[in-house]
């Protein structure tokens, strides 16, 4: 019942934000104040709905890349045969890190031009570290205990990684998972600098004719987004966490 | 006597072997938004520097390949780097005609994959030598003073990105001074509010949950959003408060800029005070009220010198973070590299772009370097962090 008051509050923000994208007209009153006299209040060059479905797409399929190619890489370096590429995988997450996201868009541009290509691979490869690191924080610190019943039990290495210790990593890996959303949803707005369709159009086009409302309404959509987005992963690791009884 | 394969050597092998032989060494333009022309090694370099560079890629292949002594391959690396910066800046002059100064020379996707190919041997030899933090450092500023004597004995002159920069060098100097401010001066605000609030925090457990939500949600707003949104305010501040205007507080420009990174980077310092403080070992604590001390004292003597460490990680992610974000303040006229990263990309002027961003990823890498050392060293001796 601890979580009543908190889950209204979401249930509340998601209902206001799909209102808002199918019929922002009726929010008209609450950004006018923002404005100046004849200047449109709801982002008119196009439909913010369309706008919120492709940044979100664009989210998905990088996050969806990045974590296939980094649980793939990480189950690869903490297994026998990959054990060599381990230091130097450490070693490159931490400087992949310090890549400001502005500058992985802007040097993707001049490899695959302008859209939504440049802002896919960045979203990309800044994805997969959170992602990286977490798998590989997951897989190489199960208990001892349970990794040895496990070949105690006659498995073969396969069924090791898919029966015991994937599942038991999961919820880690999830965590990467949602910090590498995270951040993509926001990233991805700068995507817009470079001619990709995502909410940054909004918030560019109110900065550059000096609209506040827009660059309000903009913001506001991606940080609901990425709060709601943010508190259901928590919740799906809490579950999964109990399950795996590492709580 | 028999050879072993190193594994990570075939995939550095790989790259070596493509970067040198398939891929283009350089790109000639006859003027600098025209799409270029690739060149080979052999046609990007003059006669016989061209051949010893196949010829030494073919050699670090073999040695990469093989299982060699760790330290040898650091200097194999290292040596590799330097080399292909010299040669990249020969071929700018070989390739550009005389007394042509539209033409454009830049690297191509081969210099990049073998300049790849050696940074990740270096890396890996790194990683396995484990240095000192103080050994790591000193070889950052090595490496720093080897690029900045490439770029003042003018051997890179020739290339298009410094083409770039020389037409603007006074603007550079300041766009990078407004950087550094930026970044700099909002992580010294930060840490200035952020410290006392995080022990704030630590104390009053009843603060805690709601502070922190709060700064979490501030990260979720998009850098652009929140930049735009300080606009409406500080323009009102400006005009409605004396003397707000004559500090330089304005609608647009470094205010917003400065308070948005400022509110990025609480969060970080607070978060990590708040669990550096959480991980002080009760015993400690208890010693410490046992031999009289005041709460005042304990906070200084036992609490803050055994949470340092932490605390400084904080500040790690809070300067890398900012250097980055940084770029974005260009777009509401706050000045810094990102100045040329938007002005390039409006311009679809690349060599514009990379002026602005390989120093920003240059100065987050060192800034990362630099305070990981630290880090490290904090961790090492806690006494004497304080």
């Amino acid at each position: 019942m601890k979580r009543l008051l908190p889950n209204l509050l979401r249930l509340a923000a998601l209902l206001v934000l799909i209102a808002f994208l199918v019929q922002p007209a009726l929010f008209e009153p609450l950004l006018k104040p923002l404005v100046q006299a004849n200047a449109p209040a709801v982002y008119n060059q196009g439909s913010l709905l369309s706008l919120t479905l492709s940044h979100l797409a664009t989210v998905f399929a990088a996050t969806l890349a990045a974590t296939v190619v980094a649980v793939g890489l990480a189950i690869l370096v903490t297994r026998p045969i990959g054990a060599e590429f381990l230091p130097l995988s450490r070693s490159l997450v931490n400087i992949g890190q310090t890549f400001p996201p502005v500058a992985v868009l802007a040097l993707a541009v001049p490899a695959v031009g302008f859209g939504e290509k440049p802002t896919l691979i960045a979203l990309f490869l800044y994805g997969l570290l959170p992602i990286f690191e977490n798998a590989m924080t997951g897989l190489s610190t199960l208990p001892p205990a349970v990794t040895e019943a496990a070949r105690g039990t006659g498995m073969t290495a396969w069924q090791r990684l898919t029966r015991v210790e994937l599942p038991l990593a999961l919820p880690v890996i999830l965590a990467g998972i949602r910090l590498s959303v995270v951040i993509s949803l926001a990233t991805a707005t700068i995507g817009s600098t470079v001619a990709a369709k995502t909410l940054g159009e909004v918030i560019i086009a109110g900065l550059q004719s000096n609209n506040l409302a827009f660059v309000l309404q903009g913001g506001l959509v991606v940080a609901v987004l990425a709060v709601l987005i943010y508190d259901g992963f928590s919740a799906l690791e809490r579950v999964l966490s109990r399950r795996a009884g590492r709580v | 006597m028999t050879f072993r394969i190193d594994k990570l050597g075939v995939v550095i092998a790989a790259l070596l072997a493509y970067g040198a032989f398939l891929a283009p060494f350089a790109n000639f333009r006859a003027n600098r938004i025209v799409p270029g022309e690739a060149r080979g090694i052999l046609e990007a370099l003059p006669a016989g520097l061209g051949a010893a560079l196949l010829g030494f890629a073919v050699i670090a292949i073999v040695v990469v390949v093989l299982k060699t002594p760790t330290v040898f391959r650091l200097l194999l690396g290292l040596a590799a780097l330097l080399a292909l910066a010299i040669l990249v800046g020969l071929s700018a002059g070989h390739l550009t005609p005389p007394e042509n100064t539209y033409a454009r020379v830049s690297p191509a996707s081969g210099f990049w994959l073998l300049s790849f190919a050696f940074a990740l041997l270096t890396a890996d030899a790194l990683a396995r030598l484990r240095l000192s933090p103080l050994a790591r450092v000193a070889l950052l500023a090595a490496v720093a003073a080897a690029a900045a004597g490439l770029l003042v004995s003018g051997a890179w002159d020739g290339l298009s990105i410094l083409k770039e920069y020389g037409s603007r060098a006074d603007s550079f100097w300041l766009e990078a001074g407004r950087h550094v401010v930026l970044a700099l001066g909002s992580l010294v605000a930060a840490t200035l509010v952020g410290l006392p609030l995080g022990i704030l925090c630590h104390r009053v457990e009843a603060l805690r949950a709601g502070v922190l939500n709060v700064l979490n949600i501030i990260q979720t707003i998009p850098s652009i959003a929140l930049f735009g949104l300080l606009i409406a305010p500080l323009g009102w501040i400006a005009v409605h408060v004396p003397g707000a205007a004559a500090l330089g507080i304005r609608g647009i420009g470094a205010a917003p800029a400065f308070i948005a990174l400022f509110l990025y980077s609480l969060l970080p310092v607070v978060a990590n005070t708040v669990v550096g403080l959480a991980g002080v070992p009760r015993d400690a604590n208890d010693a410490a009220r046992g031999i009289g001390m005041t709460d005042g004292q304990r906070l200084f003597r036992v609490e803050l010198p055994l949470a340092f460490p932490v605390i400084l990680t904080g500040i790690r992610i809070v300067l890398v973070q900012n250097i980055g974000l940084a770029t974005i303040a260009a777009l509401i006229g706050g000045g810094g590299f990102g100045v040329f990263v938007f002005q390039g990309i409006g311009q679809t002027a690349m060599d514009l772009v990379l002026l602005g961003a390989v120093p920003t990823v240059a100065l987050a890498f060192a800034a990362a370097i630099v305070l990981d050392a630290a880090t490290e060293l904090s961790n090492r001796k806690p006494g004497r962090a304080a």
